[in-house]
């Protein structure tokens, strides 16, 4: 696994992206699913940068990443607030215009582009997100 | 990212070029504000550029169509939207709120 630390600020997405998309690249995924890794990281980064330190300005963003045989793991860990992401209620994706809420939109996608995604909370103090991608 | 916006005689064109995420979303949110602002409330959204777009794009597009539609004063529409993007929109149900076109020219044709 390769781990790398970020400031949690939005700005560091286009490198996080990088980041994930080059291990997949390298451990042989399509470019679609190279895409969705992507996507699926920027989404869960940016839950966390947005909700987790929204009350703390000096945050950082662990990101580890590694290939074992089929599997690309991706783990974000942060120290802010938690959350359970069972209680996100999934979005209502045929409510019509008006009553169309964005909330949740993220891990909807999370868990839609990603095989496995799985929220820990430790006891010191650090929230663990799991993210796997099975390769086809 | 890089926005540009083209008049036409019934809509307005605005290309987005590059990447949309949490950190430039809210210029593209801008944009279309701005177009809303000036009284134009039919766009097209040409993404033949757009290499990259999150949920806080699709959040900045569902704000504007919702206050686009507003009144029935107009709508906005895509175009060119690139294979990827198309597939997380429809993935979030988004193809639905959207009118899609193939070919911008097609698009501001609709108006």
């Amino acid at each position: 696994m390769k781990t790398v630390q970020f400031a949690a600020k939005f700005e560091y997405l286009d490198e996080i992206r990088e980041f994930v998309g080059a291990i997949a690249r390298e451990g042989g995924f399509s470019d679609k699913d190279v895409y969705n890794i992507q996507l699926a990281t920027d989404e869960a980064a940016s839950n966390i940068i947005e909700h987790a330190y929204e009350k703390i300005s000096d945050g950082v963003l662990e990101l580890s990443c590694g290939m074992r045989d089929d599997l690309m793991t991706i783990v974000l860990i942060d120290h802010g607030e938690s959350f359970d992401p069972s209680e996100i209620p999934l979005p209502d994706l045929k409510a019509d215009l008006s009553a169309r809420k964005i909330g949740g939109l993220g891990i909807f996608l999370m868990r839609k582009l990603m095989d496995d995604v799985h929220y820990e909370v430790k006891p010191n103090n650090s929230n663990v997100l799991t993210m796997i991608k099975r390769k086809r | 990212m890089d926005i540009t916006v083209q008049e036409f005689k019934h809509c307005d064109m605005i290309a987005v070029k590059g990447r949309v995420d949490s950190a430039t979303a809210p210029q593209l949110a801008q944009a279309l504000e701005s177009a809303n602002d000036g009284g134009k409330y039919k766009l097209v959204v040409n993404m033949s550029e757009l290499e990259y777009m999150s949920s806080a794009g699709f959040r900045a597009l569902l704000a504007a169509q919702r206050n686009c539609k507003r009144y029935n004063r107009g709508e906005v529409v895509l175009a060119s939207v690139p294979e990827r993007i198309r597939e997380a929109l429809e993935l979030a149900g988004f193809t639905e709120l959207f009118k899609t076109f193939d070919d911008p020219l097609q698009a501001v044709g609709h108006f």
